[in-house]
């Protein structure tokens, strides 16, 4: 019975608490208990607040026992990405910096998923501040792919998304700096939803680089993704950035799933050299299945989405390295070396040498280079130019086609322990992603069957433009609902690496 | 351009990073490949390209002069590493600011 | 006296500036009087215990965000009005980048090369008392205006252990962060040229002048001592006739007037000192002192400091609409010089009087009391003088004294019907500072009418003149100058309460007649 409950999706555990057929309790026991079960082996939470989920859940069953309306979500567990803060649980953004502290207030979204019924089960590792494509930057250890237990879950969302893979929760949230949602739900074989910048609250959510932070859900369906996506987002006063404007339609497009009609653009600088040949391979039968299911193909180039990556690269590690400032051993968090003789200077760089992992570093000093005096128009000032290239170059496509596909990630996950010491091969895996974080468009990653080489899922990126999420998740609901028939079975039936 | 090592020991004292020797010598070598890849921004053609700092534009985003309720004193010190006469209590401050 | 090792070496004032022009700008840092902070609802006031006006954003907690106050940007824009600057169409805030245990974030969000207000000026003008100790009549200097632009404040840290309180030599340091997030403006003038040996003064002058400039706009309490107005003051040295710029020195911890008008003095006496003995002025920050009334430098830092500013990312750009700006102008209260002029000319006084009613601070007191019937001269008069004198007895402010502009035309009223004479008049403003009522009142209840009646003061008189018989003598032989004796005589036995000249006249006829 646990085991059922665990493999069903959030629709369909929504639909049961609020029709009486489970309790609230029991789906929320079922999912604690697959987490230990599997957690020694995938470590995909650093903190589960089993008191927090039943006490949540217990209320969501007095609400519908009183006859109380029960939202969308009521009831359904979810993983929360352990940079948005929780009043009621640590938030350590994976980094030992912060090992320990307990945020005085929620995040706007931790807020939201509350006020809608919806069971936090825990905070989820990630990569340090959110700097990484493995998790493996984490300052608590990796986590691992639910496929192959030796395998990255991507990141830095990689908690998240092996935790849904995983079925320890339904639903996962995760934060999308360069492609944070969308790459570790393309290696988990799951969906990953980066929304439109600024459709959902960075209240709370500690920052890594605050233009192109954006918070998204992770599921195991598209539907399942578009439910969690309209709880989440919305305009917030709290959030200057963030946008006042109706959240797109979501769950209606992903129930529509027709694409018949509509323009697909492949973006040719996607699906050269560099990627692996199985993920092209499956990239391409998406987009043939594209055709056939009614939708018009076309080459659509965007000749600066190759220098997107060097872009980023500088962008984000600037903003990075103004936004980690604070992490100074005054007010909060690690102090280190404070033996009564050292300077407050020294004890902020000794604790913040001791704090910060290596990635981290690098992007700090990378940040603060950029910005340098003598150094700020050449390498951020460029950068930012080149970011509007890449917006015009997003423009003229959208001009042309509804939406614009590539494949998520150049490659399957890779090998714990492959890239760590090669920072440039890690940075590779955000190619295909970067694009739509700079220029704030929305974009997702749904599962498009398994590379024939080594058995291992493969993201088709889907990119829309801004405010016009409804439309990738009209295409992704299509992609899915045609694969899964043609599978006949749930994807992640053949993941074995928890068999 | 390579970066060289008192450059990037200067970068780390400008970050309040008090690193190592060896690992000074490490991230000075991963530095000076990450910045050859990252200039590439140089190659674009960019004249009269206006920059862009925030990718959905928005202006005048304001709030009103209202009051809101604070934290309290307890727990905004309740983590601090330490605490004096309700105050945070740091090490000795080396230069004026 | 100076604990340095090589005592400073100074060229005294007028030689300095007999050879040297001086240069010189100010920064001014203001507090604005918002109710709530720049970027979140927590109170804006000053004091309160440590601690507790924060929230997470003002805190700089992780995962907090700012957003903008329109009450701020509108204070700063009727700033920039008011002084005669453009109101940019779009700018953006920008991050400045540094370590500091009082700031939350370690980095300060400002305004760098958008700043919201641009290019004024404000006219400043030397009365003749104020250019006189430097041997010249007045003088109107316009101070160009370079920008006008936004930021939030630090926390403050109190550094213990060390002997002086101050940086140098302290064990720790205890940080309250309440001030933290309060919205700044910071004004910067263009370098002001030409004033001479007048730039002592004309720098006071323009503190003073944009004080109460920014205190008529409502903006801010300006009050250097509480801190929420302060400035720092940029001197340089030209060589007379050389053509080039001098470095300049910028000096800060110039906490009053006073001392901005010391700091400049002494700065151009010891910069002068320097060049006459052929060195370079070091480009460096410097520190007032207060009581010995000398800069010393500040800590020389290894690096000059890059900041690094880059656009924040956490704010959109503010884009001011015209109408909006329209407004603000339209809503600008009539600026400080320009009224002082008008009722200058209105009040048939002179500069130097409307000085004087300036420097007490009168002004509005002296303008309600004209309006509610007193004489200017009348107004003048026991605004500055009795109730000035009070007010600097008891440690208060004029505009803080228990007594009203209303009350104060009724008691000169009183004096100029006869019903009171000056020295009742002081006794009733007591009476009415003490709390006893209106001044009517008071003189009812302290029984304070003037004696005119004849036939009451015959008595004394005829007292007066038999105690005084050498005097009535030279009165009657025609020295009537003596008369004043006699009548102080009779004031005496009445209490004060005869009327002065009524005594005068009656003396004079009973000792003529005879």
């Amino acid at each position: 019975m646990d085991t059922e409950l665990t493999r069903l999706t959030a629709a369909e555990i929504a639909a049961a608490i609020r029709g009486g057929e489970v309790s609230a309790a029991q789906v929320t026991g079922a999912h604690l208990a697959r987490i230990e079960a599997v957690e020694p082996r995938v470590r995909a939470f650093l903190h589960v607040a089993a008191d927090q989920a039943r006490a949540a859940a217990a209320a969501v069953d007095q609400r519908r026992a009183a006859g109380d309306q029960l939202g969308p979500l009521a009831g359904v567990p979810l993983a929360l990405k352990d940079v948005f803060t929780t009043i009621d649980m640590p938030t350590t953004c994976g980094s030992a910096i912060l090992d320990g502290w307990c945020p005085p207030y929620d995040a706007t979204i931790t807020r939201r998923l509350r006020d809608a019924g919806v069971v936090i089960l825990g905070k989820t590792n990630m990569d340090e501040f959110a700097m990484g494509s493995s998790t493996e930057n984490s300052a608590f250890g990796p986590s691992h792919n639910p496929w192959d237990l030796g395998r990255v879950p991507g990141g830095s969302s990689g908690g998240s998304a092996a935790a849904v893979a995983a079925y320890e929760a339904p639903l996962g949230i995760g934060t999308d700096t360069g492609g944070s949602i969308r790459q570790p739900g393309a290696v988990c074989g799951v969906v990953g939803v980066k929304p439109t910048y600024g459709g959902n609250s960075r209240y709370g959510v500690v920052a890594f680089a605050s233009s192109l932070d954006t918070p998204g859900p992770l599921a195991r369906t598209v539907l399942d993704a578009a439910l969690l996506h309209e709880v989440m987002s919305g305009h917030d006063p709290c959030d200057a950035t963030s946008v006042d404007a109706p959240v797109p339609p979501v769950v209606a497009a992903a129930r529509q799933a027709d694409v018949s009609g509509m323009t697909i653009g492949v973006v040719p600088e996607f699906t050269g050299d560099g990627v692996q040949a199985g993920v092209l391979a499956r990239f391409t039968e998406a987009v043939e299945l594209l055709e056939s299911l009614g939708a018009k193909v076309t080459e659509v180039s965007c000749p600066h989405f190759s220098y997107a990556l060097p872009a980023y690269y500088l962008i984000a590690p600037s903003e990075a390295s103004s936004n980690l400032a604070r992490f100074d051993a005054m007010r909060y968090g690690l102090r280190v070396g404070d033996d009564g003789t050292r300077s407050a200077e020294e004890v902020m760089a000794l604790t913040r040498a001791r704090g910060f992992g290596a990635e981290v570093k690098r992007r700090i000093m990378l940040g603060t280079y950029a910005l340098s005096s003598g150094y700020y128009d050449a390498y951020y000032g460029k950068a930012q130019q080149v970011r509007t290239l890449v917006i015009r170059d997003f423009e003229a496509a959208f001009e042309r086609v509804d939406v614009l596909v590539s494949p998520t990630t150049p490659t399957t996950a890779f090998p714990l322990g492959e890239r760590v010491d090669d920072p440039m091969a890690m940075y590779l895996a955000d190619l295909f992603t970067i694009p739509s974080d700079l220029a704030g468009n929305a974009a997702l990653s749904v599962p498009c069957g398994l590379a024939p080489e080594d058995g291992l899922p493969v993201g088709l990126q889907i990119m829309a433009p801004v405010l016009a999420d409804d439309r990738m998740y009209r295409v992704g609901a299509a992609v899915e609902a045609a694969l899964d028939a043609r599978r006949g079975y749930p994807l992640l039936n053949d993941a074995k690496g928890l068999a | 351009m390579p970066i060289a090592r008192d450059d990037v020991a200067h970068l780390a004292r400008l970050s309040r990073l008090a690193l190592a020797e060896d690992e000074l010598d490490h991230l000075a070598a991963q530095l000076d490949v990450i910045i050859a890849a990252v200039a590439r921004v140089q190659e674009v053609a960019a004249d009269g390209i206006p920059p862009t700092s925030h990718a959905v534009p928005l202006v005048n985003v304001f709030r009103e002069d209202t009051l809101v309720p604070c934290l309290d004193a307890e727990t905004v010190l309740s983590q601090a590493p330490a605490v004096e006469q309700q105050r945070f209590r740091v090490p000795r401050i080396l230069a004026e600011e | 006296m100076s604990s340095t090792s090589t005592a400073t070496r100074l060229v005294a004032y007028d030689e300095a500036v007999s050879r040297y022009d001086p240069l010189i700008g100010l920064e001014t840092h203001v507090e604005l009087s918002t109710r709530t902070k720049l970027f979140c609802g927590c109170p804006a006031t000053f004091g309160g215990e440590p601690n507790t006006h924060l929230c997470p954003v003002c805190l700089g907690l992780p995962g907090s965000l700012p957003v903008p106050n329109r009450a701020a940007i509108e204070y700063t824009i009727r700033i920039g009005l008011a002084l005669n600057c453009s109101i940019a169409e779009w700018c953006r805030f920008a991050r400045k980048n540094y370590f500091y245990p009082d700031m939350p974030k370690n980095f300060q969000i400002s305004q760098y090369d958008e700043p919201l207000c641009t290019d004024g000026w404000l006219d400043v003008t030397l009365d003749e008392a104020e250019a006189a100790p430097y041997g010249t009549g007045p003088h109107t200097f316009r101070v160009g205006i370079e920008r006008v632009h936004l930021e939030e404040d630090t926390g403050k840290s109190q550094h213990m252990g060390g002997a002086t309180g101050r940086i140098h030599g302290a064990d720790y340091s205890l940080v309250d962060y309440n001030r933290a997030g309060i919205p700044l403006v910071e004004i910067v003038t263009k370098p002001v040229e030409g004033t001479g040996q007048l730039a002592p003064a004309a720098a006071h002058a323009y503190v003073k002048e944009l004080r109460d400039l920014l205190r008529a706009l409502g903006v801010s309490d300006v009050r250097m001592e509480e801190g929420s107005l302060r400035s720092d003051v940029n001197t340089s040295l030209s060589p007379r006739g050389s053509g080039r710029w001098g470095t300049r020195t910028e000096t800060k911890n110039v906490n009053s007037l006073r001392s901005v008008e010391r700091a400049v003095q002494y700065e151009i006496e010891r910069q002068a000192a320097v060049l006459d003995a052929g060195e370079r002025v070091i480009q460096e920050t410097r520190h007032f002192h207060e009581d010995s009334g000398i800069t010393t430098a500040g800590r020389s830092k290894e690096e000059a400091q890059d900041y690094r500013y880059f656009p924040e990312p956490d704010l959109v750009p503010l884009a001011p609409p015209r109408d909006w700006v329209e407004q603000i102008r339209a809503s600008l209260p009539e600026l400080p010089a320009i009224r002082r002029a008008r009722l200058q000319e209105a009040w048939g006084i002179t500069a130097a009087e409307m000085t004087d009613i300036r420097n007490a601070g009168a002004l509005d007191l002296v303008e309600q009391t004209i309006a509610a019937g007193a004489t200017p001269a009348d107004a003048r008069k026991w605004w500055l003088n009795e109730l000035a004198r009070r007010a600097n007895d008891t440690g208060t402010e004029l505009t803080s004294l228990p007594i009203t502009p209303a009350d104060v035309a009724r008691i000169a009223a009183l004096v100029g019907s006869g019903a009171l004479n000056d020295k009742l008049a002081r006794q009733v403003i007591e009476g009415v500072l003490a709390g006893e009522g209106s001044p009517d009142e008071v003189v009812a209840g302290r029984g304070l009418a003037v004696v005119s009646d004849d036939a009451a003061l015959a008595a004394a008189v005829d007292e007066a003149i038999a105690a005084n018989p050498d005097v009535a003598d030279k009165i009657r032989v025609g020295k009537v100058a003596a008369v004043g004796a006699l009548v102080g005589a009779v004031m005496k036995a009445t209490r004060e309460q005869a009327d002065a000249s009524r005594v005068r006249e009656l003396i004079l006829a009973r000792l003529t007649q005879s």
